[in-house]
């Protein structure tokens, strides 16, 4: 919510519950103000050396994400997402360093205000009158399984602020006079409050959404339900295009996805094709999603065969090459002929996007 | 109707037909050949340099070679090489389809890939080992954009089959990793 609600404090708590459970953690990098409770509850925690860094005359401590990264624990501990690191770092701010971490497999524990989140940003310098300047892209929150909201009533917050438990007690008056004001602070909670149960509500809703088809009422549920994407792929290099908007979509509509390659039977694919395959496996496997190849020699009908055996709702093909009158006139497109085989499972042709802004034919 | 007429009308429809089938195929749109050549473009981080990129892109234009973008991410060692990652491709995906645009506008080819390595190098090292390529460009670190360590540039240059080109991007302004907002349906 604000400074002093006691996010560092809670963040090494939950860092050493993981620990008495048997998970290697360790400290990125936390800000302990000071405050003699947070520094006595990072006792025993192991802590990866701060690097340091020479800016403007002043030596500094920032976190050392190669270190972090080598030591590779299970959990790091990682403050203050919304800090800017100081130059020379990997990256310019921590939410970045964070997401590195968690690429490497790592998961994390951080902490950010409420008004160090980019959308409110503007809405928190509306209503408090101060405008931060480090500020945490959105969906950066939107990744974390889990938001813990710190609530603290405003007159609680002051009245620690008061006893020097936030700050040094000589900057307790100028706190006071700006940012800590009773308004600023019950703004503040309304909106940490609104964000976190928007959060809730969204992540509840996909749950219950996933969760109802399964038991037998998706008829009541949103079209979203149960989709499974199979994305029709050959062996060339605009597959990989059209593999990426597939998952892209299986992403948004919370849906499996399986890529089907048609091969000719009895004929082996040559050198090239087959490198692609190759290409095809791995970026599958980067992804998540099965890759299935099939021989047969009609591709709408071996198509249509598997999506009915996998349950596909929603199949997805690149855009038919051009082909004369003559054989348009001999058979359909492709698209067509998986429509027609296919009643009730929507085709969607992938466009190239390459090509926007080429003008029509 | 007279044999003749019917002769006259069949020669018609065959000659509309033929009219159809070459305006049909004059109507295909322009398809990007794949090279013989290929050049490797490994890259890694959230801010690829645009000035090494539209380097990479003219040198294969000059060439006739396909650009192979190899984008290589990290899998932690508590994991198997051949897991997926899904937070690492909302990160390389985006990049990947900037990358094809601008090579589409350049008139290159392009064969993108995603390598998995336990680190940077470990995942260049695959990509090496599993792709088919003439030269290899790579981009050294700067302030401003994600690249190659020293110790990585100095291992590349002692691995990689073919010509190694590096690049230092000067003042960079970095194409960067702009991904949606995940949690919506639709």
């Amino acid at each position: 919510m604000a400074a002093g609600v006691g996010k560092t404090y809670r963040m090494l708590q939950e860092g050493r519950a993981a620990l008495q459970d048997g998970r290697d953690v360790a400290i990125g990098w936390f800000e302990p103000h000071g405050r003699e409770e947070t520094i006595a509850l990072a006792q025993g925690l192991e802590a990866v050396p701060a690097r340091r860094v020479e800016h403007r005359g002043a030596a500094l401590g920032e976190m050392d994400l190669t270190a972090l990264l080598e030591r590779a624990p299970e959990l790091a501990l990682i403050d203050e997402l919304a800090h800017t690191n100081a130059p020379g770092g990997r990256h310019e701010k921590r939410w970045e360093d964070v997401e590195d971490v968690l690429d490497a497999g790592i998961d994390v524990f951080s902490t950010v205000n409420v008004q160090h989140l980019e959308s409110l940003n503007n809405q928190v310098g509306e209503l408090t009158g101060v405008h931060v300047r480090e500020t945490v892209p959105d969906q950066v929150l939107a990744r974390a399984d889990e938001v813990v909201l710190l609530d603290l009533t405003p007159e609680t917050l002051l009245q620690r602020l008061r006893e020097g438990r936030i700050y040094p007690l000589d900057r307790v008056p100028a706190a006071l006079n700006n940012f800590f004001r009773i308004e600023n602070l019950a703004a503040l909670r309304e909106l940490a409050l609104r964000q976190v149960a928007e959060e809730v509500e969204s992540k509840r809703l996909v749950r219950e959404i996933v969760g109802t088809r399964a038991e037998g009422i998706a008829a009541e549920a949103p079209q979203a339900v149960g989709e499974r994407l199979l994305a029709l792929v050959s062996p060339t290099p605009s597959s990989q295009r059209l593999v990426r908007r597939a998952w892209r979509s299986s992403q948004r509509l919370g849906a499996g996805l399986d890529l089907l390659l048609v091969v000719p039977p009895n004929r082996p694919l040559d050198p090239v094709a087959q490198e692609q395959l190759e290409a095809l496996r791995r970026l599958a496997s980067a992804l998540g999603c099965n890759l299935i190849v099939e021989p047969g020699e009609d591709v709408a009908e071996t198509a249509a065969r598997v999506a009915r055996e996998l349950g596909t709702t929603y199949v997805l093909m690149g855009k038919p090459r051009p082909r004369s009158p003559l054989r348009r006139m001999w058979a359909p497109a492709l698209p067509f002929q998986v429509m027609r085989r296919l009643p009730g499972v929507d085709v969607r042709i992938v466009a190239d996007r390459t090509e926007r802004g080429n003008g029509g034919t | 109707m007279t044999t003749l007429e019917l002769i006259l009308l069949a020669a018609a429809g065959v000659a509309l037909l033929a009219a159809g089938a070459a305006v049909g195929l004059r109507r295909g749109t322009r398809v990007l050949t794949p090279g013989a050549e290929r050049i490797l473009f490994p890259f890694s981080g959230r801010r690829l340099s645009r000035e090494a990129l539209d380097a990479a892109l003219r040198l294969s234009k000059a060439e006739g070679a396909t650009l192979v973008p190899v984008y290589l991410t990290r899998i932690s060692r508590q994991l198997p090489l051949d897991a997926p990652v899904p937070q690492a491709c909302e990160t390389a995906l985006p990049l990947l389809d900037v990358i094809e645009q601008r090579a589409s506008r350049a008139g290159v080819a392009v064969d993108s890939r995603i390598e998995r390595g336990r680190d940077p190098r470990h995942a260049l090292a695959r990509a090496l080992e599993h792709e088919r390529y003439s030269r290899v460009v790579a981009v050294a670190r700067s302030q401003a954009t994600d690249g190659f360590d020293p110790d990585d540039i100095a291992w590349l240059l002692e691995h990689a089959r073919g010509e190694v080109l590096i690049l230092r991007p000067e003042r960079d302004e970095p194409l960067r990793w702009d991904a949606p907002v995940l949690g919506s349906l639709g």
